[in-house]
Order: C-alpha cells, then sequence, then structure tokens
C-alpha cells in the first residue's frame, strides 16, 4: 500500500530529498488552477479532517468568501494534546516539507495570505524542527516573496509556527484562536463560525496538520486516485496511533477502514501475554470506549465508527487488557478532563468536578451504585451545554464506559455504606443516615 | 529589582512581533523568552512584557497564570516532568511518577531546597506510543521502566 502522509523513503524530512520525489510538485499545479478549482478537487476527493470531527476539508473551504476587504487567514492545529494522539509530531519530524507544501496549497485555494502553525508548547523539539524546515523552505525560494519567481506565480503567502504553552483547550478551535490573538484560551460562541469572523475578526479556515499534508498528494494524483483508497465516505489513509497494552505501540499509516481488531494483532503485534482485550477507546480518550469482546468486525472509518458506537477522533486507539482496572482508568480521565476544563461554562467546570469527585469516591471504596446513575446524569448535564466540545469530550468517557462496563463498575460498590457524621449526637440518630435502609 | 530583557532577546522579540498584525498576539512568544532568560516569569518580568509590547499588564497576568507551562515561581535547574495519562499509565507511569516524587522527596509542582530539582506530574505529553515517558526541561525520555527512569535522574544529581 501506498503511504501518502509519511512515505517510507529515508530522509524525507530533507529539502533535496523531498524535492527529488517530485516535492513542490503539486504547488506548481495548483497554482496553475484557479482556486475554485482546487477547492472543488479536494472537496470531490472526501478529504475529511483528521484533528476529531472529520468535516470534509473542501467543504470547510468552500465557506470562505470569495469578496472580502480584510485578510484572510489559515490556522494549521498542531495542539495535538488530546491523550492516546501522537501522530502530528510524526509529520513535524518526518514530513514537514508536504506540511508545509499543503500549507501553500490551502492558502492559494482559500485565498489566505497568512498561515500560523500552532504548535503545543510541550514539543520543544518538533517546534524546532518545523522551525528549521520553514526556514529553508523560506531560503530555498518555496514561502514568502520568493515563491512568486520558483513558481511562476503572482501569489505568495508567509508561514509563521506559533507555541502553545500548555493547555488542551487550545486545540479547540475557537480556543486556538484566542490563544494566538494573546488572550486567555477561552472557546468562543459559534457562530460567527471563523470563515466568516476567526482569527482578529477576519475569515480564517482551521485545518488539522495531517489533514492538509494530505493535499499536495490529491493535487498531485487527482481526487480519483485518493476518493478509491479505503473507506468509500472517509477516504485515504489515516495515522493510526496505537498505544497502551499492544506489544508494538506506535503510529501506523493504513488505509481508512481497516478493522480495529487487525490493527491491534497484525500491525500492533497483539496484546502483550496474549491476554483477552477489556477496552479500546478508538480515538483519543475523549471518545465512547468500546468493550473488547465487542471488537469483531469493527472497522475505523468516522461512519463505521459511529454505528458501532464510538467516533474515529484522532485515530489514537489506547487498548487495555483483561486486568485493567477501568475505574483507574475512567477516574485519570475524568481528572484530565477536569484539570483542562476552561472554567467558562458552569456545567463543564463544576460537572468535571463532580465526575472526579464522585470516581475518586468509588476508588476509595465508598461509592454506591447510586452514584454509578449519579455518573450517567451528571455527564448527561453536560453533554450539550457548553460552548465547545470539552463539554462532550469529558461526559462521554464516563458516560459509555459506566454504561458499558456497568458488570465492572458494580464491583467497585460497596452495598453497605456508613455515611461519616460530623455531629456524634446527629450521627446517632436512625435517621442520620438516609441510605442505611436503602438495598442495592 | 527591576528586569530588563538582553539585547539579543530584545530583537528576537521584535522578530516576533512582526509575525502578528497585532502586538498582543507576540505576548506568547515572549514570556516564553523572558521565562528562558529569567526561569520564570515575576511581578517584574510581567512589567517588563507589559511595557515592550505596549500593553496592560492585567492582559500578561491573564495569559501567564492561563498556560501550565509558565512558572510563577522558579523552578529547579532541571525540571522532571512525568506523565501519568492514561497511555502511560497503563504501562507504569504512575508507579514510575511515585519512585522519582519518593527519590527526589518532592510532591507535585515541589521544588528542592538546592533548587537543582522539581517535579511535575504531567498530562499526555504525545509520546503515549513510547510510553511511559518522562521529560526534563525540554528533552523527552521515553520507552521507560522504573529502573531507567530512576537512572536518569541519577545522572543529573
Ligand atoms: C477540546 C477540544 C480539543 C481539540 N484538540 C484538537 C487538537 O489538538 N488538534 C486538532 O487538530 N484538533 C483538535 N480539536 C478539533 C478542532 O476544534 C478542529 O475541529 C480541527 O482542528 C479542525 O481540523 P480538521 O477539520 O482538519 O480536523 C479539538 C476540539 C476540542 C473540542
Ligand atoms: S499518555 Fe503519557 S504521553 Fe500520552
Amino acid at each position: 500500500m501506498e503511504k501518502i502522509v509519511l512515505p517510507d523513503i529515508p530522509n524525507f524530512d530533507k529539502i533535496e530529498v523531498y524535492k527529488k520525489h517530485g516535492g513542490f510538485g503539486a504547488a506548481k499545479k495548483a497554482f496553475k488552477m484557479t482556486s475554485d478549482d482546487v477547492i472543488d478537487t479536494v472537496k470531490k476527493s472526501g478529504l475529511r479532517g483528521r484533528g476529531g470531527a472529520a468535516f470534509s476539508a473542501g467543504l470547510k473551504w468552500s465557506f470562505m468568501p470569495k469578496t472580502t476587504d480584510k485578510p484572510k487567514y489559515l490556522c494549521i492545529n498542531g495542539d495535538e494534546s488530546e491523550p492516546g494522539s501522537f501522530k502530528d509530531r510524526q509529520i513535524f519530524e518526518y514530513n514537514p516539507f508536504q506540511l508545509i507544501e499543503g500549507i501553500l496549497i490551502t492558502c492559494y485555494a482559500i485565498g489566505a495570505k497568512s498561515a500560523y502553525i500552532y504548535i503545543r508548547g510541550e514539543y520543544h523539539k518538533w517546534v524546532k524542527l518545523m522551525q528549521e524546515a520553514l526556514e529553508t523552505a523560506y531560503k530555498d525560494g518555496f514561502v514568502g516573496e520568493k515563491m512568486k519567481k520558483t513558481f511562476g506565480t503572482d501569489f505568495s503567502c508567509e508561514i509563521y509556527i506559533h507555541k502553545g504553552a500548555g493547555a488542551y483547550i487550545c486545540g479547540e478551535e475557537s480556543s486556538l484562536m484566542n490563544s494566538l490573538e494573546g488572550h486567555r484560551g477561552y472557546p468562543r460562541i459559534k457562530p460567527p463560525f471563523p470563515a466568516s469572523k476567526g482569527l482578529w475578526g477576519c475569515p480564517t479556515t482551521i485545518n488539522n496538520v495531517e489533514t492538509i499534508t494530505n493535499v499536495p498528494k490529491i493535487i498531485e494524483k487527482g481526487w480519483e486516485w485518493f476518493s478509491k483508497i479505503g473507506a468509500e465516505k472517509h477516504p485515504g489513509t489515516i495515522l493510526y496511533g496505537i498505544s497502551g497494552h499492544v506489544n508494538k505501540p506506535g503510529v501506523y499509516e493504513r488505509p481508512s477502514g481497516t478493522l480495529l481488531l487487525d490493527l491491534i494483532n497484525n500491525e500492533a503485534g497483539g496484546v502483550i501475554g496474549n491476554k483477552k482485550i477489556k477496552c479500546v477507546i478508538p480515538g483519543g480518550s475523549s471518545m465512547p470506549p468500546l468493550r473488547g469482546d465487542q471488537l469483531e468486525g469493527i472497522k475505523m472509518d468516522a461512519d463505521s465508527l459511529r454505528a458501532a458506537g464510538s467516533a474515529i477522533g484522532t485515530a489514537g486507539i489506547m487498548v487495555m487488557d483483561e486486568d485493567t482496572n477501568l475505574l483507574k482508568v475512567l477516574l485519570r480521565i475524568s481528572r484530565f478532563y477536569h484539570h483542562e476544563s476552561c472554567g467558562q461554562c458552569t456545567p463543564c467546570r463544576e460537572g468535571t468536578g463532580w465526575l472526579e469527585k464522585t470516581l475518586r469516591r468509588l476508588d476509595s471504596g465508598n461509592g454506591t451504585s447510586a452514584d454509578l446513575d449519579l455518573l450517567i446524569s451528571v455527564a448527561n448535564n453536560i453533554e450539550g451545554n457548553t460552548i465547545c466540545a470539552l463539554g462532550e469530550a469529558a461526559a462521554w468517557p464516563v458516560k459509555f464506559m459506566v454504561d458499558r462496563f456497568r458488570d465492572e463498575f458494580e464491583k467497585y460498590v460497596k452495598t453497605d455504606v456508613v455515611i461519616p457524621v460530623n455531629n456524634k449526637v446527629h450521627s446517632m440518630r436512625n435517621t442520620a443516615n438516609p441510605l442505611a435502609n436503602i438495598k442495592h | 529589582m527591576a528586569f530588563k530583557f538582553t539585547e539579543e532577546n530584545t530583537r528576537r522579540i521584535d522578530l516576533a512581533r512582526k509575525k502578528y498584525p497585532t502586538a498582543l498576539a507576540a505576548i506568547m512568544d515572549t514570556v516564553w523568552i523572558a521565562q528562558e532568560q529569567n526561569g520564570y516569569i515575576s511581578d517584574e518580568v510581567m512589567t517588563e512584557i507589559a511595557l515592550i509590547l505596549g500593553i496592560d499588564k492585567v492582559q500578561v497576568l491573564s495569559v501567564v497564570t492561563f498556560y501550565t507551562m509558565y512558572f510563577t515561581k522558579p523552578m529547579g535547574k532541571h525540571h522532571v516532568q512525568v506523565c501519568t495519562n492514561v497511555s502511560c499509565m497503563l504501562r507504569g507511569g504512575a508507579e514510575i511518577y511515585d519512585e522519582v516524587s519518593k527519590s527526589l522527596g518532592l510532591e507535585h509542582l515541589g521544588v528542592s531546597t538546592d533548587g537543582k530539582f522539581s517535579l511535575e506530574e504531567v498530562e499526555c505529553m504525545g509520546s503515549c506510543g513510547t510510553a511511559p515517558m518522562i521529560a526534563v526541561n525540554e528533552d523527552y525520555y521515553e520507552n521507560l521502566d522504573k529502573d531507567k527512569a530512576l537512572e536518569i535522574i541519577k545522572s543529573l544529581q
């Protein structure tokens, strides 16, 4: 199978090697097309976003206004902070020039003169690698004013790198824009959507690193070619990041729609010690967890996963074997979303705290069966009631894990609960513990 | 004591300033540069950042306190970060954190009295495929186990 995003070519991160394999040819081709044709090609290819929501890239670009007196912007989302996701860093390291070429083509298509690559702050090394690649591309005349001469076009654009500083929420597109503008990374209410009011109030497109790295190949080889790879409605390859209890964790580029079990058992070398799988989260920690005994036949593309009761997310596949304590896993997940909630919306700020606290109670052995219902109820009250989708990200793992693994969670529940009461006299009254007579 | 950017850093801030249509947008770059020079962002540093970018100090404060990677107090020379998020946890990240914490005698965000070490329990660092991991300052150490992690700490002592 041909790899699109991370080809097996040694030293592909060197510009000479990249050029030798046809690098920057796609940009040259694109600049001879009209911008509408470029958008149309990407639309027809069926390329969908790889950052989480799997939205059609070409369609998103077509929302950018054609006539406006404002500058337009492109933002490349390299915040990559969703637990279980570690694919974009591979692109920064092994294929930076294809990302740069993809940015040039996208800027041309949407009419942007400036693009920002937002890279998470922890990625010091990858910020440096990307910065070096960008400087080389500038020096060799592929970006900026000099590109006009190189490509024989009157189009040019600038690319800048913006380094984050540790905040998961800044991966959410509107928070990313606030962060870039120099504000706190608070998500914005939509509408207005970024295509009408984005960075500094100007039309803006935001795409994930992997999404944009696909673009040069689509232009080079045509949309028909791309649309025939993998799943029909979610075509192309996907960088699957497999982690947890497998023998060979790592990033594997395979066609969309590859069987989940095939990825785990063949690519990632199977589960350590040949144990059974208890649970798999297929798209980064915010996606609904799947039961290990129900993985047969599940394919890794947006529609198949939705039908299976989960979502593709970032395609970060977390595998947990039969000995995993799911309560501890869920507590860790909930701690994360509580920590990362920006605090703007009450349901998320308070709800994520409740989830964590309730799970801690269960973990300490003091939880009841009612707490399991409480978890689902709190999750339901966060979901859909927040400005951004961090609400869903916090709610889904809790709601679906408790529901799908109720049998396991019931094991951590205490049936006879003594609620400690501070007032000694009060605690001796038999009305002091309202739950005492309730049988579970 | 008043804080002043070095000449070199002033030049870097000028360059950062040119990336954006507004001065405010250069704030994250500027805070990074300041932290590199001073180790942490003190009140004096914030005053100087506001001055050099021509923005309100409260804007600096609001950004500095939003992000976990900007420090408002001096951290250790070796800032040790241990990831305990799910993929690392499944492969022993939490135990590594406990061991490192014990061996350094530090809690989350604690700094040793000699200023040599500080410890932080961090969220997913994007090393899930090479888990468990620790980071020391800007460098990642991956595919660890307890012994390897302790060895790294020891080599810094
Ligand atoms: C809480 C939250 C965190 C997100 N983090 C990321 C991220 O780290 N990287 C990313 O590409 N998209 C992230 N997204 C999705 C973005 O909002 C956006 O949909 C995406 O960058 C669009 O690019 P795409 O269409 O190419 O996928 C996040 C969304 C939410 C709600
Ligand atoms: S969970 Fe530790 S690096 Fe991702």
